[in-house]
C-alpha cells in the first residue's frame, strides 16, 4: 500500500477550484475576475509542469510518485481513501490539463455576459479533470468524474450558441448514463475478492488481480460496464452522437476543454481501469474493441467529409481520431509472443497529441467565428490574407491532425499502427485508410476557409491580439516539440505502461494460453 | 411499571409535555412570538434524555454491542437503533420549527396548534422507532398520522383542505387494513410482541395448520400495506402529490423527512425482528415495491409543473431506492461480511435524504413565501434574484440526483452495493436506470433558475431563523457526502442491535 503526503498534487488539483471560490466571494469587477482566473490558470500550469518535470521515469524509481494519501472513509464495511498520485500514464495528462486549462481561460476574455459565473464554472471544471487524472482510488476517481458534469452543462447551456439547451441536456444524459454503468461496475469491483477496496494500486497488482471466481458479478460484465462509461466519453461509435452537438453549441473555451481534456478522461479510463484492472478481459475482448475502433475511425472520417460547419467538422474528426485509442488498446491481443507496450503507448500518445492539436483547432475556429461571425464553410474564404497568424496556426494544427511527420500527430498514429499491426493486420490496414480520409477533409477545409479569393465582406477582419495569440503559440510549441522529439513523452508513458504489460505477459505464462477458462 | 420504565420513555414524555405546554401557554398569554422559541428550546430536553440514555448504553457495555433495554414488558425497546432515530426525528423537528418562522404569518391564529401538533406527531415518531409490539405500533402510527392530517389542512384553503381530507381517508383505510393484518398474525402466532411472533414462526410447522402459513403471509402483506402508506411507496402513493401540493410547505418538510424516517425504522425493526423466518417472501415483496416506487415516481415526476408536486413524486422514487436496502437484508448469504450493509445503508440514506430534501423544501418555503407561487416557471431567473438561496436549492437538487460530492451519492453507492452483494443485481440496475431518468426533471428546475430571465428583480427575503436552518442543512448535505464516515459508523452501530443482522 502506498502512503505519504506530498501535497503538490493536492494543490495542483484544488488550486483552480479555490480560485473559483475566491472569484465568487471577492471579485468585484470583470477585470478582477479575469486577473484572478488567469493567475490561477498560470499557477496551475506551472505546477503541472513541475509535476511532469520532477516525475522520475528512470529504472528503479517508484511507479507511483508524489503520493497524497489520507484515510477518507473507514467503517466496518466500507473503505476508501483520498489517494492522489501520478505514474507515467497520468503525469503527461496532468501537464496537458494544465496547458489546455490555461489556454481555455485566455480564450475566454471576450466573454461579456455573466463573466463571474463563467470563470467559476471553467475553473471548477479544471479541478474535476485534474482530479480524474490523479486519483488512484476508484471512488475518488468517480467523484471527480461526476464533478465535471454540472460545470460543463452550465458552460454549454448558458454561454453556448444555437440549440444550446438541447445539446447541453444531451451531453448530460449521455454522460450520466455512462456514469451509471460505471457506478455498478465500481461497486462490483469493490465487493469482489477479499480486499474490499477501491484502491486501484492494490487492485492492479498481479497478486490481487480480479479473477472470474471471486466476483459478485461476472468479471466480463464489470469490464464492459466500465467500457461503456469510457466509450461514451471517448466517444466511440455508436455512442458518439452527443459530441457533435455539444461541440457545435459550446463556447470556444468549453470546446477546447471538452475535446482537449474531457475526451481524454475516457481514453485514460480505458488504459487505467480496463487495461490496468482487467488484463485478461482486455485480451479476450480485444477484437471487439478493435472493431469498434475501426468503425469509429472510418465512419467518423466519412461523416467528417460531409460537414459544412467548422466546429462540427472538427468534432466528427475527433470521433475518428479517438478511434485510434481503441485500436491501440487492441494491440495487447498479440498471440504467441511477448506483448510490447508500443500500441498502448501509441494510444496514450494519441490522448496527449489529439488534446493539443484539437485544442489548437478549436481555438482557431473560435477566433474565426468571433471575427467573421460564421462557421459555415461555404461562406468563408481567403482568411489567410486577413488573419495570417491565425491561418498559420490553423494550418499547423490541421497538418498535425492529418499526421504530417515532424508534428506530434504523426508520432501517435505510427505507434498505434506499429503496435496493432502484429495483432490485427487487416483491421489496421483499414484504419490507415481512415487516416487517408483525414488528409482529405482537413486539406479541403483549409482550402475552402483560408485560401481562395479575398472576400470583400471580410476586408475589416483583424488578426489575433496578443492575449489571443499566447494560447496559440503555446500549443504550436507543444505540437512541434513532441513531433520533433517524441521521446520526451513516450519514455514517460512507457514507464507507466510497462508494468501493466508485464502483468499481462506474466498472465500468459501462468496459464499458457488458456485464457478463456479463467 | 417501574421508575426505570419512566426513565426509558423520558424523551417521548418530554416531547409530549412540550407540546401541551405550547398549547397551554397560548391559552393564557398573547405573546405568540415566544411559541416557536418554547418549542425549539424545549426540544433540547428530549434530546438531552436521549443523549443520557445513549451514554448509559455505551458505558454499560464497552464492546459496543449493546442489546438495549425493553420498556413496559416488551412494548418498546430503547437501544442504539431507536436512539439513532430519536436524534434524527428531534433534529428534523427542530429545523422545521426554525424554518416555519416566516411562513407562519399565513396562519396567524393557529400558531400554538401548529407547533403543538407538530410536537405531538414527533412524540408518535419517537414511540414508533422503538415500538416492538403490534398494538404499540398501531397507537404510535396513529399518533404520528393524525396530527399530520390537521397540519396538512391548516392553511384552510381549498387545496389544503383537500390535502388533509385525502390524507385522512387514505390513512384511515391503510390503518384498517394494517389492523386486520395484525389480527391475523396474532391469531396465528398468539403473540403481539415481535419477539413472540418470531419465536412462534420459528417453532411451528406451517404444514400442520390449515391455511397457517397463508394466514401469516397475508397478515404480513396487510401490515406492509399499512407501512407502505407511511413510506409513500407504490401502490399506496396516491395521497403524496396532492398532500405535498396543498399542505403548508414546512409541514411537508416535516412529513416527508421525519415521518418517512420513522416509518422506515419501523419497517426495518418489524421485518428483521418479527418476520425474519419468512424473509424469502418479504424480500420479493419489498423488492417489487422498490422497483415500482422508483419507476412510477420518476416517470410521473417528469411531467410536473409544480415544484412541490415534483418533490412529491421524487419522494416516492426515493422511498423506492431506500426499500432496496431493506430488500437486501432478506437475500443475504450468511457467510458474507456485508450482511448488515443493507440496513445500515437504509439508515445512512435516510439521513442523507433528510439533509437534501430539507434543503430543497426550506429553499422552496423561502421562495414560495416571497413569490406566492410554486410553479416551476415562476422560478425563472431565480439565480439572479437570490444567488444564495438558489445555490442551496441547486445543491439539494444535485444531491437528489445522486451526484457527488453530496450525501445521497454515498448513500446510493451503499444501497446499490448491498443489493448487488445480496444477489439482487436486477434491482440495483433498475435503481441505476431510474437515477438516470431522474436527472431530466431535477436539471429542468436548475435550468429554469439559471437560464431564464425575468423582469421581476426583487430579492427573496428570509429572516435569520429559516436562514440558519437552510445553511445547516446545506452544509450537512455536503458534509455527509465529503465525510460519510461519521454517519456511516453511527448507522452501522445502530443496526447491530437488530436481531439476525450482522454480528448477531
Amino acid at each position: 500500500m502506498i502512503t505519504g503526503f506530498n501535497g503538490i498534487l493536492s494543490v495542483t488539483v484544488f488550486l483552480p477550484a479555490l480560485a473559483g471560490l475566491l472569484i465568487w466571494l471577492v471579485a468585484k469587477s470583470d477585470r478582477q475576475v479575469r486577473v484572478i482566473a488567469v493567475t490561477a490558470g498560470l499557477g496551475d500550469l506551472v505546477l503541472a509542469g513541475l509535476v511532469f518535470v520532477i516525475f522520475n521515469k528512470g529504472d528503479g524509481a517508484d511507479r507511483y510518485q508524489l503520493v497524497d494519501r489520507i484515510d477518507w472513509i473507514n467503517t466496518d464495511t466500507f473503505n476508501a481513501s483520498y489517494l492522489l498520485a501520478v505514474d507515467g500514464l497520468s503525469a503527461p495528462l496532468v501537464l496537458l490539463t494544465g496547458l489546455l486549462g490555461f489556454c481555455a481561460l485566455l480564450a475566454s476574455f471576450h466573454i461579456q455576459t455573466r463573466v463571474k459565473e463563467y470563470f467559476v464554472w471553467l475553473l471548477v471544471l479544471q479541478t474535476a479533470v485534474m482530479g480524474v487524472f490523479t486519483s488512484l482510488d476508484l471512488l475518488l476517481f468517480f467523484l471527480f468524474w461526476e464533478l465535471e458534469l454540472i460545470p460543463m452543462y452550465m458552460l454549454i447551456s448558458v454561454w453556448g450558441s444555437g440549440r444550446k439547451e438541447y445539446s447541453a441536456m444531451k451531453f448530460l444524459i449521455f454522460t450520466i448514463l455512462g456514469s451509471a454503468a460505471m457506478l455498478v461496475a465500481l461497486v462490483g469491483v469493490f465487493l469482489s475478492g477479499d480486499l474490499k477496496t477501491f484502491d486501484m494500486v492494490l487492485l492492479s497488482e498481479s497478486s490481487n488481480r480480479l479473477v472470474a471466481g471471486g466476483m459478485v458479478l461476472p468479471i466480463s460484465m464489470l469490464f464492459w460496464l466500465f467500457f461503456i462509461a469510457f466509450a461514451i466519453k471517448l466517444p466511440t461509435w455508436p455512442v458518439h452522437t452527443w459530441l457533435p452537438d455539444a461541440h457545435t453549441d459550446a463556447p470556444t473555451a468549453a470546446s477546447v476543454m471538452l475535446a482537449g481534456v474531457m475526451l481524454k478522461m475516457g481514453g485514460y479510463g480505458l488504459l487505467r481501469i480496463n487495461v490496468g484492472l482487467f488484463p485478461d478481459q482486455v485480451k479476450i475482448f480485444a477484437w471487439a474493441i478493435v472493431a469498434l475502433g475501426v468503425i469509429s475511425i472510418i465512419y467518423g472520417a466519412i461523416v467528417t467529409l460531409k460537414q459544412t460547419d467548422l466546429k462540427r467538422l472538427i468534432a466528427y474528426s475527433s470521433v475518428s481520431h479517438m478511434g485510434l485509442v481503441l485500436l491501440g488498446v487492441g494491440s495487447v491481443a498479440v498471440s504467441g509472443e511477448r506483448i510490447s507496450s508500443v500500441g498502448l503507448n501509441g494510444a496514450a500518445m494519441q490522448l496527449f497529441t489529439h488534446g493539443t492539436i484539437t485544442g489548437l483547432l478549436f481555438l482557431c475556429v473560435g477566433l474565426i467565428y468571433d471575427k467573421a461571425h460564421t462557421r459555415y464553410i461555404p461562406d468563408l474564404g481567403g482568411l489567410a490574407n486577413r488573419m495570417p497568424f491565425v491561418a498559420i496556426a490553423f494550418l499547423i494544427a490541421g497538418l498535425a491532425s492529418l499526421g504530417l511527420p515532424g508534428l506530434s500527430g504523426f508520432v501517435s498514429e505510427i505507434l498505434v499502427f506499429l503496435g496493432t499491426f502484429a495483432a490485427f493486420p487487416w483491421p489496421t490496414v483499414l484504419a490507415v485508410f481512415g487516416i487517408v480520409l483525414a488528409a482529405g477533409y482537413i486539406l479541403w477545409m483549409m482550402q475552402r476557409t483560408l485560401f481562395g479569393p479575398d472576400l470583400p465582406r471580410f476586408s475589416t477582419l483583424s488578426d489575433a491580439s496578443l492575449v489571443e495569440a499566447v494560447p496559440l503559440v503555446l500549443l504550436i510549441i507543444s505540437i512541434v516539440v513532441v513531433g520533433v522529439y517524441p521521446a520526451i513523452l513516450t519514455t514517460v508513458f512507457e514507464s507507466g505502461l510497462n508494468p501493466m504489460v508485464e502483468v499481462m505477459n506474466g498472465l500468459t505464462n501462468d496459464i499458457s494460453g488458456t485464457l478463456i477458462t479463467r | 411499571m417501574t421508575s426505570y420504565d419512566i426513565y426509558l420513555i423520558a424523551p417521548q414524555l418530554a416531547t409530549a409535555a412540550i407540546a401541551l405546554m405550547v398549547i397551554v401557554f397560548d391559552l393564557f398569554f398573547k405573546r405568540n412570538k415566544l411559541l416557536p422559541v418554547i418549542a425549539f428550546v424545549g426540544l433540547a430536553i428530549p434530546a438531552a434524555f436521549s443523549l443520557i440514555q445513549l451514554n448509559d448504553l455505551i458505558v454499560s457495555d464497552s464492546s459496543g454491542l449493546v442489546p438495549g433495554s425493553s420498556v413496559f414488558h416488551g412494548s418498546l425497546m430503547v437501544d442504539q437503533f431507536s436512539l439513532f432515530f430519536n436524534f434524527v426525528v428531534l433534529i428534523v423537528t427542530g429545523l422545521v420549527i426554525l424554518s416555519s418562522n416566516d411562513y407562519l404569518s399565513r396562519m396567524n391564529n393557529h400558531r400554538a396548534e401548529y407547533f403543538g401538533l407538530m410536537l405531538l406527531s414527533a412524540t408518535g415518531m419517537l414511540l414508533l422507532v422503538g415500538a416492538t409490539e403490534l398494538i404499540t405500533i398501531y397507537i404510535a402510527l396513529e399518533l404520528t398520522t393524525l396530527p399530520l392530517v390537521a397540519l396538512a389542512a391548516m392553511l384552510l384553503t381549498a387545496k389544503s383542505t383537500e390535502a388533509g381530507m385525502k390524507f385522512l381517508v387514505i390513512g384511515a383505510l391503510s390503518s384498517a387494513v394494517m389492523l386486520y393484518g395484525m389480527t391475523l398474525i396474532f391469531g396465528f402466532t398468539g403473540s403481539t410482541t415481535l419477539s413472540g411472533i418470531s419465536e412462534a414462526l420459528s417453532v411451528s410447522h406451517y404444514a400442520d395448520i390449515p391455511f397457517g402459513s397463508y394466514a401469516v403471509l397475508v397478515g404480513m402483506l396487510l401490515l406492509v400495506v399499512g407501512f407502505g402508506f407511511k413510506l409513500s411507496a407504490v401502490p399506496y402513493q396516491m395521497w403524496v402529490p396532492d398532500v405535498y401540493e396543498g399542505a403548508p410547505t414546512p409541514a411537508v418538510a416535516f412529513l416527508s423527512v421525519a415521518s418517512k424516517a420513522a416509518a422506515f425504522a419501523l419497517v426495518l425493526r418489524v421485518l428483521c425482528s418479527g418476520f425474519i423466518e419468512v424473509q424469502l417472501e418479504w424480500t420479493i415483496l419489498i423488492a417489487c415495491l422498490a422497483a415500482a416506487s422508483m419507476t412510477i415516481g420518476n416517470l410521473a415526476a417528469l411531467v410536473q409543473n409544480n415544484i412541490k408536486r415534483l418533490l412529491g413524486y421524487s419522494t416516492i422514487a426515493h422511498a423506492g431506492y431506500i426499500l432496496i436496502g431493506i430488500a437486501a437484508i432478506g437475500g443475504n448469504s450468511s457467510e458474507s461480511l456485508f450482511s448488515h450493509m443493507g440496513p445500515s445503508s437504509v439508515l445512512f440514506y435516510l439521513v442523507a435524504y433528510a439533509a437534501a430534501n430539507l434543503t430543497a423544501l426550506f429553499s422552496i418555503i423561502a421562495i414560495g413565501h416571497n413569490i406566492n407561487s410554486d410553479q416551476i416557471d415562476d422560478y425563472s431567473g431565480m439565480f439572479r434574484r437570490s444567488p444564495l438561496i438558489s445555490l442551496a436549492l441547486v445543491l439539494s437538487l444535485i444531491a437528489l440526483i445522486g451526484v457527488p460530492p453530496t450525501g445521497i451519492f454515498m448513500a446510493k453507492i451503499h444501497i446499490f452495493a448491498s443489493a448487488i452483494d445480496n444477489h439482487l443485481t436486477w434491482l440495483a440496475v433498475v435503481g441505476v436506470v431510474n437515477s438516470v431518468i431522474s436527472v431530466y426533471y431535477y436539471v429542468r428546475v436548475i435550468r429554469v433558475m439559471f437560464l431564464s430571465q425575468t423582469e421581476d428583480q426583487s430579492k427573496i427575503r428570509m429572516s435569520w431563523a429559516p436562514g440558519i436552518a437552510l445553511i445547516s442543512t446545506s452544509l450537512m448535505t455536503l458534509l455527509i457526502g465529503i465525510l460519510p464516515g461519521v454517519i456511516l459508523n453511527l448507522a452501522e452501530d445502530a443496526v447491530k442491535v437488530l436481531p439476525n443482522i450482522g454480528y448477531w
